[in-house]
């Protein structure tokens, strides 16, 4: 079986946002960049499965400039096969990734699509659930355990109040929760290895789609920043501030 | 402009989230249809009829619907986005599941978790983990919404006086199946409906000190939640997760005990009315969101807490 994972270039996480004077975006000049941390939770689920001999090969697939060549690369360090750079301007929105990603899968006809549940710079939690429309296919968004048997994934989500468990009849699509797994890091043989490998450039044209604005950004603020309060100094001034003061108990 | 609300619910009772989505949708102005989809749940349209802002009830009630597999609900909800200009809901697991499917059906867009409404067709959400708010404006002609429920009050629940449509159009994709489930149960009230929310996180050290914090929670009839760094620890299930990748609550009072306060967690509490910090450290950061701080050592003042409360 045939597996897709499709990954983000994003900001890192450990890098703090900082919004531009003229509000028309965050600031990414000059700002660490890496694989969206669902993405690589991805990744590990498609290598695992590979390992446990249910996937026989891993296609990535990342929608953007030319930078995001370097996570294709990072991921085949990891342990992906091959990659498909689809090369945009700007990173398009989730539909148009959607969309992109609909044609891969017809090409390349995989059992299962592993993505990141959402990306930790537009906070969009859609492309998944999207390419599993246009597909007509099911999905397991959000999961904390994919296991294959046959012709069926069981996939257990992470819902409101507990955990779900849905039978899939592969091709699926499965996006990825935290708890899924713990990425491994890159080896040094295997990042030079992962150069070696190959990716191939494509352009939304070649699959014929046409993207699409639909949502328009039109303007990006900080947030309203709280002020620190007081600092108490024993439990009866607390129990004091929030009868009297706060009045919420 | 007319909107349809997709209900959020467990077939027996109507959940409060979607109070604060009736708010959201009420500021668009236009005219708000409720739809209860679900099995065996004309209990939940007896509820949804009497909210205040709701002009009709769509009921669609199958045994196909019971535990919301979004392949169905997705075809049924575009099934109905004809007489629709807005599709809204709040962001539940079952709504962020199943929205962007309806969305991409239709070929639109979809606004992800808004916290204001601007106009019809402009809004804010947060994006970069609330590090910053976005103002989006769809371009579509039918808007695809899900609301972050803490930033909207919540409708008044009695005074409507609705009448109940029952759509009996039933969507079997027959692609998935429900399997099983585990749902945590709790005497506590649910963490993003509660008042009062105690949190606990690495500083607790361990899943039995979480006791602790319950005896006070069962005091103050408070939900419990945790950092991400406790459930990590495995201390406690990971649905008491609060934060960007947790739940997002916004209670009247918020305690925060044994939490340093990473950005991660800041997201998903910092919306709170009144926010108590508890640590050892007086320099963590979550004393720069707090209210009320008390330094000190959590094993001394919970217990002193719950015996004073």
């Amino acid at each position: 079986m045939k597996i897709i994972v499709s990954v983000k270039r994003v900001i890192d996480y450990n890098v703090k946002v900082r919004v531009k004077s003229d509000n028309s975006d965050v600031d990414l000049s000059n700002v660490k960049m890496a694989l969206n941390p669902f993405c690589e939770i991805a990744v590990e689920e498609a290598i695992r499965l590979k390992e446990a001999g249910i996937a026989s090969e891993i296609v990535v697939v990342s929608i953007g400039p030319n930078a995001v060549q370097e996570q294709l690369r990072t991921a085949m360090a990891l342990g992906a096969d091959r990659a498909i750079h689809i090369e945009t301007e700007s990173q398009p929105e989730p539909l148009n990734v959607a969309k992109l990603l609909a044609k891969v899968m017809e090409a390349e006809e995989p059992g299962l699509v592993i993505l990141g549940k959402q990306s930790i710079d537009s906070d969009n939690n859609q492309v998944g659930q999207m390419l599993a429309a246009l597909t007509r296919r099911p999905q397991g968004t959000f999961a904390s355990k994919v296991t294959v048997e046959g012709d069926k994934a069981l996939v257990t989500r992470e819902v409101d109040g507990g955990l779900r468990t849905l039978s899939l009849t592969l091709p699926a699509i499965v996006t990825t929760d935290l708890r899924l797994n713990e990425p491994r890091y890159a080896k040094l043989p295997d990042i030079m290895k992962a150069k070696r490998k190959p990716l191939e450039l494509k352009t939304p044209a070649d699959f014929g789609v046409e993207l699409k604005q639909h949502i328009l950004q039109l303007k990006v603020e900080a947030p309203a920043q709280r002020q620190a309060g007081i600092k108490l100094d024993s439990v009866d001034a607390l129990i004091d501030k929030l009868k009297n003061e706060a009045k919420v108990i | 402009m007319s909107i349809l609300l997709i209900a959020e619910h467990d077939n027996s009772t109507l959940n409060p989230a979607t109070l604060s989505a009736v708010t959201a949708a009420s500021q668009l102005g236009g005219e708000i249809t409720m739809l209860v989809v679900g099995n065996a749940c004309q209990s939940v349209a007896d509820e949804a009829v009497k909210v205040m802002g709701i002009s009709k009830v769509l009921l669609a009630d199958s045994d196909v619907y019971e535990k919301g597999l979004a392949e169905n609900l997705s075809a049924l909800i575009v099934e109905l986005a004809a007489d629709y200009s807005h599709i809204i809901a709040a962001a539940s697991s079952t709504i962020k599941d199943t929205m962007p499917r309806v969305a991409a059906l239709l070929d639109v867009g979809q606004l992800t978790e808004i916290v204001a409404v601007e106009s019809v067709d402009t809004f804010k959400r947060p994006i970069y983990a609330g590090n910053a708010i976005a103002t989006v404006q769809s371009r579509d002609a039918v808007k695809v919404i899900t609301v972050r429920t803490s930033a909207f009050e919540k409708a008044k629940a009695e005074g409507g006086n609705a009448n109940t449509e029952v759509v009996d159009v039933v969507f079997d994709m027959g692609v998935s199946r429900f399997v099983s489930e585990e749902l945590v149960k709790s005497g506590r009230p649910e963490l993003t409906a509660a008042s009062t929310v105690i949190s606990g996180g690495r500083g607790l050290g361990s899943a039995e000190n979480f006791s602790l914090l319950e005896k006070v929670a069962d005091k103050l009839v408070a939900a419990v939640g945790a950092s991400r760094a406790a459930v990590d620890a495995g201390f406690v299930s990971n649905d008491l997760q609060v934060g960007q990748t947790g739940k997002i609550v916004a209670p009247e009072l918020y305690i925060a005990v044994g939490i340093s306060g990473a950005i991660q967690h800041l997201a998903g509490m910092k919306e709170s009315k009144v926010i108590v910090a508890i640590n050892k450290d007086g320099e963590a950061p979550i004393f720069q969101v707090a209210d009320y701080g008390l330094v000190g050592d959590l094993f001394e003042i919970l217990p002193e807490l719950e015996a004073k409360l």
